[in-house]
């Protein structure tokens, strides 16, 4: 080989294995999403990847066994096939292989079908899903052969509306909290310094399981087991220590000449932070943002503890992890309902790659 | 540094220290406190309304956000109209004080806390007593908990596997960004293939666990298998099986959980090995080559050695993160058919069972892993100049 189609071999072959496991990596999801928009009946029957072209048998043609004869209670002769009764229900293919010929129905009133593979696409998609996890209403759903079922919506648009209702202010405090913290460790000097932020990174690797039984013990006490506010305290708390860690990096790095000439014009401390640091550290704020979003929306346990029992402030990962363990065969429910919950923090997460990754390359390592 | 030495303390007479430490606590503490109180009133207003629930969200955002930001506001303003040497002795604190309080009250106390709890029976230590009541009376179990956590069957399932979760999750984990890193940097669709890689770490686990779900999920040998995986087993002739509880290879069948979290985080390892590899001076690469080195030698003989750091930071990361491992378990299996890990049975001794020392005495544990991690942290921090 020459050195050229040696370098065009390697790139093919390193594009070609990439190809590959992205293809891996990204089946789980598409299998969730394709799903999600099928009818509930074809997802319990067959495989969300028929929706790729696949070859399937199609009746051509139709037979009536009493006009022909055929006696189900021996082996009969149909199209070239033979077997008995049982076996023609399964399905026989017959000798040639091009025709299957199957029995539909009883002995009595059956009929006999003559099969044909033929190229197929399952595209028989909508929204139905969707509008019965969503809403909080009853939904009602024709189902194959016509009759009407009526089931309860699971009003997933509840637990989103939660879910935000907790996010937005999780993240935004923390944010707020720390951005003070990170200006006054950056640029002041105060007796007890150092231990303080000693204390912060020691707590940067903490498990937050070590704080969870305390924490209920108190929130018992303030009779705020249940609501938004202990969620949001909880949080910050947790998110607090990578939050200050983050923006002192960050805040600590800006030149120093241009904080210095602003104290020469006497400004004070409250005014350069909010005038001047506050718009600077804008990406490292937006990186710890995305972080602290996608971690609390996407967050369980800490929900599970400190909103648990409580139906009417469900976030969406306890509505989720309440289907699977009630009716984790609904694969319609779920597939809807696990797309409704991926959908604000994936939109997050590609809007904002760019910071998140800058986010996560600034170090992250949270308890 | 000048302009910060004005900052520093000047009078120091004990009168004026004794003021100035209880104003500094006074104010750290204050802001949360009264934080909390507003909100809280608010919060009760708002749960007795009858407004609809988007409007009470949208009210709460504000609410919080906006109480938070107009008390540092207040309090700062306060502390700017006293006298200039008492304004640069507590100024600092009302920066820093309520991220400390905050921090204290959320995780350094309660690390304190459960360890007490952690030292007596299922209900913690009975309340309104004193030190000394407490030790002295009959829930007062010394460490027993922790004989009991070390030698209870479950507890060393648990342990058992949260080491196979560490061992297995982590190195694979490395493993494939490692790969991925390598690959997309060579490729000629980097941006897009390292966006589909790393798009799982914006799916919570419970939504991976559904996802993984019905990958893993089981029909009846003769029905059309639904799942992936027991589609494929299926056309190969194989028995379809419910994967993860496959009972009779515990403990392998935790592998079936453990692939959940090396997809979920291969995409975090690639993104900071991606970044480290493109640090590497394109000359050293090129020497290498002149040398004779194929692909593979320059993978392992220039490359590893070069981002080594960025690799043993991820690698801590993700251990970590498989140590307190608990979305993906506790949706999929709930811990049984031998897949229980320490923070499952955390949970189940703390909140299920109500055995509150027995819980507590597994968080100090789980606490005590990530000792060498922080002290690692520390050190670092302590090289710093800064400080």
């Amino acid at each position: 080989m020459s050195g050229t189609t040696r370098k065009r071999f390697g790139k093919f072959v390193v594009n070609f294995s990439l190809f590959l496991l992205i293809l891996i990596w990204t089946v789980p999801t598409l299998g969730i999403l394709v799903s999600s928009f099928r009818h509930r009946d074809a997802i319990a029957t067959s495989g969300w990847w028929n929706v790729l072209p696949h070859r399937e048998w199609q009746p051509v043609r139709e037979i009536d066994p009493k006009a022909e004869g055929f006696d189900p209670d021996s082996v009969m002769e149909i199209e070239g096939a033979t077997g008995t009764f049982e076996e023609f229900r399964e399905g026989i293919e017959s000798p040639d292989g091009k025709h299957r010929i199957t029995w539909i129905g009883n002995k009595r009133i059956g009929r006999v079908e003559v099969q044909e593979q033929v190229w197929t696409v399952d595209w028989n998609f909508s929204l139905d899903n969707y509008k019965q996890v969503w809403g909080g209403q009853d939904f009602e759903f024709t189902k194959a052969d016509g009759t009407v079922e009526i089931v309860p919506g699971d009003d997933m648009s509840r637990a989103f509306l939660n879910s935000l209702a907790v996010a937005i202010p999780s993240t935004v405090i923390p944010i707020l909290i720390a951005a003070f913290a990170a200006y006054g460790f950056a640029w002041m000097r105060f007796p007890g310094r150092r231990g303080m932020f000693t204390m912060i990174v020691a707590l940067l690797a903490i498990p937050l399981q070590i704080a969870l039984v305390p924490i209920l013990r108190d929130y018992k006490t303030l009779e705020l087991n249940g609501t938004f506010l202990a969620i949001w305290l909880a949080h910050t708390g947790f998110g607090l220590s990578l939050a200050t860690y983050l923006l002192y990096n960050f805040i600590s790095g800006l030149p120093r000449e241009m904080l210095e000439s602003a104290f020469i014009d006497g400004a004070s401390h409250f005014t350069v932070f909010t005038w001047l640091i506050l718009p600077l550290s804008v990406p490292a704020l937006a990186s710890f943002a995305i972080f602290q979003f996608l971690w609390v929306w996407n967050d369980y346990l800490v929900a599970l503890v400190f909103l648990g029992g409580n139906p009417e402030f469900e976030l969406v990962t306890q509505r989720m992890a309440a289907i699977v363990g009630a009716r984790g065969q609904d694969w319609h429910l779920l597939t809807a309902g696990a797309f409704i919950s991926m959908a604000l923090p994936l939109l997050v997460f590609f809007l904002l790659q760019r910071f998140f990754v800058r986010g996560l390359l600034a170090g992250s390592i949270k308890g | 540094m000048d302009f910060l030495s004005k900052f520093r303390e000047r009078s120091q007479t004990p009168m004026v220290r004794l003021l100035s430490l209880i104003a500094r606590v006074l104010f750290a503490v204050a802001i949360p406190a009264i934080a909390f109180y507003v909100l809280y009133l608010g919060f009760l207003f708002l749960r007795d309304s009858e407004a609809s629930r988007g409007t009470i969200a949208l009210v709460a955002i504000v609410w919080g956000v906006g109480g938070v930001a107009i008390l540092f506001w207040i309090f700062n303003s306060f502390v700017e109209r006293m006298p200039a040497a008492w304004t640069a002795r507590l100024q600092p604190f009302v920066f820093v004080g309520p991220a400390i309080a905050i921090l204290t009250w959320y995780l350094t106390l309660p690390a304190l806390r459960t360890f007490w709890i952690s030292c007596f029976d299922r209900n913690g230590p009975p309340a309104g007593l004193s030190f000394v009541e407490q030790i002295s009376s009959n829930s007062f179990v010394g460490l027993d908990n922790y004989v009991a956590v070390f030698t209870e069957r479950l507890m060393l399932e648990a342990f058992r596997n949260n080491i196979m979760w560490v061992v297995f999750g982590s190195t694979l984990s490395v493993a494939f960004g490692l790969v991925f890193a390598v690959l997309a940097d060579r490729s000629s669709y980097e941006k897009i293939a390292k966006s589909l890689i790393f798009l799982p770490m914006a799916i919570s686990f419970v939504g991976a666990s559904i996802i993984w779900n019905f990958i893993y999920e089981y029909r009846p040998a003769g029905q059309p298998q639904v799942g992936l995986l027991n589609s494929i087993v299926a056309s190969f002739g194989g028995v379809p099986r419910a994967w993860p509880q496959w009972v009779e290879i515990i403990p392998w069948n935790n592998l079936f959980l453990i692939v959940i979290v090396i997809w979920l985080q291969a995409g975090f390892a690639m993104v900071l090995f991606s970044a480290a590899l493109k640090g590497i001076p394109e000359e050293l690469i090129e020497a290498g080559r002149i040398d004779g080195a194929n692909e593979i030698q320059i993978f392992f003989n220039i490359m590893i050695p070069y981002i080594q750091g960025t690799i043993i930071t991820v690698w801590t990361t993700i251990i970590i993160f498989t140590l307190k491992i608990f979305d993906v378990v506790w949706v999929m299996t709930g811990g049984q058919f031998g897949t229980h890990v320490i923070a499952t049975q955390f949970y189940r001794q703390s909140f299920t069972a109500g055995n509150k020392g027995f819980g507590s005495a597994i968080a100090i544990v789980l606490l005590i892993t990530v000792i060498p991690v922080m002290i690692y942290n520390l050190r670092q921090f302590g090289k710093q100049e800064a400080f």
